[in-house]
């Protein structure tokens, strides 16, 4: 685009005010911004910070209020050791909204899930690992259903996993008989259903391996979205289907894909679960998808698709965990608590929304 | 013309239902050229873009690229073929940056382990061609290529668009309708920036409704009407009142040569 050319022998009538005009090619950067406009444009470009920022603001107010009760390393990892569970169901969650989806079922396929490993290893007599392969494949098998419901027949991602909720959960309770497996028996014949249990002590801070695991998920799957083809591809899907699909994206394969691993991801959370809990509870994990949302909504993912990190939902995860605790031991009523991550949700989609119009 | 057409239909139907929205329709696209293609409202110009394009799978007929028969199931095959659209839409991800936007689907990997195992994307490469081809397009004061395409002006994201359709070697570029949602001074550019491709020797379809622009840049005109190929004119000898009248029936063409 020679663009002195243009400007200086207008072709038509209407085009002779270009002459007057501005003869810069293509701006792109525009200095003459605010600093609110550049405060906004840099939330646009990391979306983790906001929720960071809340995370260190909020630690900092329940340490300087509790002192060392709260800013201990004990105090602390505790909170990394209760929101592991919400962590790992909320990566998979990612995953899902990233794409412009829901998944309602993620706590039931959580819970399915470890009830499987939990029977196939005590009550059949299968090899622990086997049985921890098989709650895996179930996992995988009812996120593979979710994600051929969704992009095969079409139907809207809320619905077909509010159904599949109901499906999974119900399934779980009949197969199981409503029987929980007592950690003792667990301890005794399938020692590995427990391992993330288990822990590793720094001085004061105590750090489980479903801690473990959540962070290296995270990490792993962080890397996975920003640095390989699958994960931009992931991005442009929740970001506009068809703009993808014309570009060469396989929708129909990225959603399938999509809702096959977050199924896979939940069956960890699962086995995870078994150890956090000791025992393998049917009854376990039901708000395991109210959860998981929250920390995704809080750690400034868009319900639209296409925008976001996934470190956001683990300091979304973090937020709701500090609050519980820092609230616990000033002793409020855990009422507050929900009112406070209520008020928390509905202004992070209020930022989510102000951030957004950088692109208008 | 002498030349062999690199892209040409002959006898394209399409129909839905009882519409027949193409109704023996054929195509001619020369090497080098800028063939516009215009045409009243439903009168099948976007249906003749699809078939071509490998959006929709035409009834009847037969499609040739190069002198060879061609069938597409979808746009990705027409693409690998080597025909280009930009569709109205740009068919762009906001969020992404113009880097990721002009690989989408065509990723670099990085070389070795890091690519085959760890699957890692080559993002210095794909910045350095990204930036690369939009500088041969004179489109290159973006400092960012990793701004994301949401914070791009219209004719912006329209240049990303062209560039990415033009960078990766496309034998045809098809531009629906590059200049509806612009306007004056992007509309500018943006016609600029389709000669600028065609003097890089790729043909190109442009379908418009705009008279002055597609007079303005265009080698030849197709004219669409009742779902067939009414006449292409040379618009040196026709002018735009000719024209509308051609495309509305008002007046009816000379037989057609060609």
């Amino acid at each position: 685009m020679s663009e002195p050319q243009a400007a200086k022998t207008p072709h038509l009538e209407y085009e002779k005010v270009l002459s007057g005009s501005s003869t810069q090619v293509a701006q792109f950067d525009t200095n003459d911004k605010t600093p609110i406009q550049k405060f906004q444009h840099f939330l646009h470009g990391s979306p983790a910070a906001v929720p960071l920022i809340v995370l260190l603001l909020s630690v900092i107010v329940f340490g300087s209020i509790l002192g060392t009760k709260f800013f201990s390393a004990f105090s602390l990892t505790l909170i990394l050791q209760q929101v592991a569970i919400t962590g790992i169901i909320g990566a998979a969650q990612t995953l899902v909204i990233l794409t412009a989806g829901i998944d309602l079922s993620v706590g039931a396929i959580m819970v399915l899930s470890s009830v499987v490993m939990g029977q196939f290893a005590i009550h059949y007599g299968i090899p622990t690992p086997l049985a921890i392969l098989c709650g895996f494949a179930v996992g995988a098998i009812c996120g593979l259903i979710n994600g051929f419901l969704i992009a095969r027949v079409k139907l809207p991602p809320f619905i077909v996993t509010l159904g599949m909720w109901q499906i999974v959960l119900a399934s779980n309770f009949l197969y199981s008989a409503n029987e929980t497996i007592r950690s003792q028996d667990l301890a005794a014949n399938a020692q590995l259903l427990q391992f993330f249990g288990d822990s590793v002590r720094f001085g004061g801070a105590v750090l489980t391996y479903g801690v473990i695991a959540m962070v290296l998920l995270v990490a792993l799957l962080w890397y996975v979205l920003n640095s390989t083809a699958w994960g931009r591809h992931l991005y442009a899907v929740g970001d506009d289907p068809d703009a993808a699909e014309l570009a060469g994206v396989n929708v129909k394969k990225m959603l399938m894909s999509v809702y096959t691993l977050s199924g896979i991801i939940c069956a960890l959370g699962g086995w995870a679960l078994i150890g956090r809990i000791g025992s393998v509870s049917p009854t376990a994990g039901q708000f395991a998808n109210i959860e998981s949302i929250t920390a995704v909504v809080i750690g400034g993912l868009s319900l639209f698709g296409g925008r976001g990190s996934i470190l956001g939902m683990l300091f979304g995860a973090l937020i709701v965990g500090v609050f519980q605790l820092g609230l616990r031991l000033i002793g409020t009523d855990p009422q507050w608590t929900y009112m406070l991550i209520g008020l928390l949700i509905i202004a992070a989609v209020a930022i989510d929304q102000w951030i957004r119009k950088v692109a208008g | 013309m002498a030349q062999e057409p690199i892209l040409s239909a002959r006898g394209l139907v399409k129909r839905y239902g009882k519409v027949t929205a193409l109704d023996n329709a054929d195509f001619d696209l020369y090497p080098g050229e800028i063939l516009a293609v215009i045409g009243d409202n439903g009168a099948g110009k976007s249906s003749l873009i699809k078939a071509i394009s490998g959006a929709v799978h035409p009834d009847e007929g037969e499609i040739k690229l190069e002198g060879k028969p061609v069938s597409f199931r979808s746009p990705i095959e027409a693409r690998k073929a080597g025909i280009e659209t930009v569709y109205q839409n740009l068919a762009l991800s906001p969020a992404l940056s113009i880097a990721d936007n002009m690989f989408l689907g065509r990723e670099i990997r990085k070389p070795g382990v890091m690519g085959s195992i760890f699957r890692s994307l080559d993002r210095p490469a794909m910045e350095k061609f990204a930036r690369d081809k939009l500088s041969e397009l004179g489109l290159m004061t973006i400092q960012n290529i990793n701004q994301a395409v949401e914070t791009l002006s219209g004719g912006q994201r329209q240049g990303v668009a062209v560039a990415r359709a033009a960078a990766f070697g496309s034998k045809v570029i098809i531009l629906d309708e590059p200049t509806a949602a612009l306007g004056v001074k992007e509309s500018r550019r943006v016609l600029e920036l389709i000669l600028d491709v065609r003097s890089r020797g790729i043909p190109i379809v442009l379908i418009s409704h705009n008279m002055p622009h597609v007079f303005e840049v265009a080698d030849r005109i197709h004219i669409h009407r009742l779902g067939r190929r009414l006449t292409v004119i040379n618009p040196k000898d026709y002018s735009m009142s000719d024209a509308v009248a051609f495309m509305t029936g008002a007046k009816a063409p000379e037989p057609l040569a060609a």
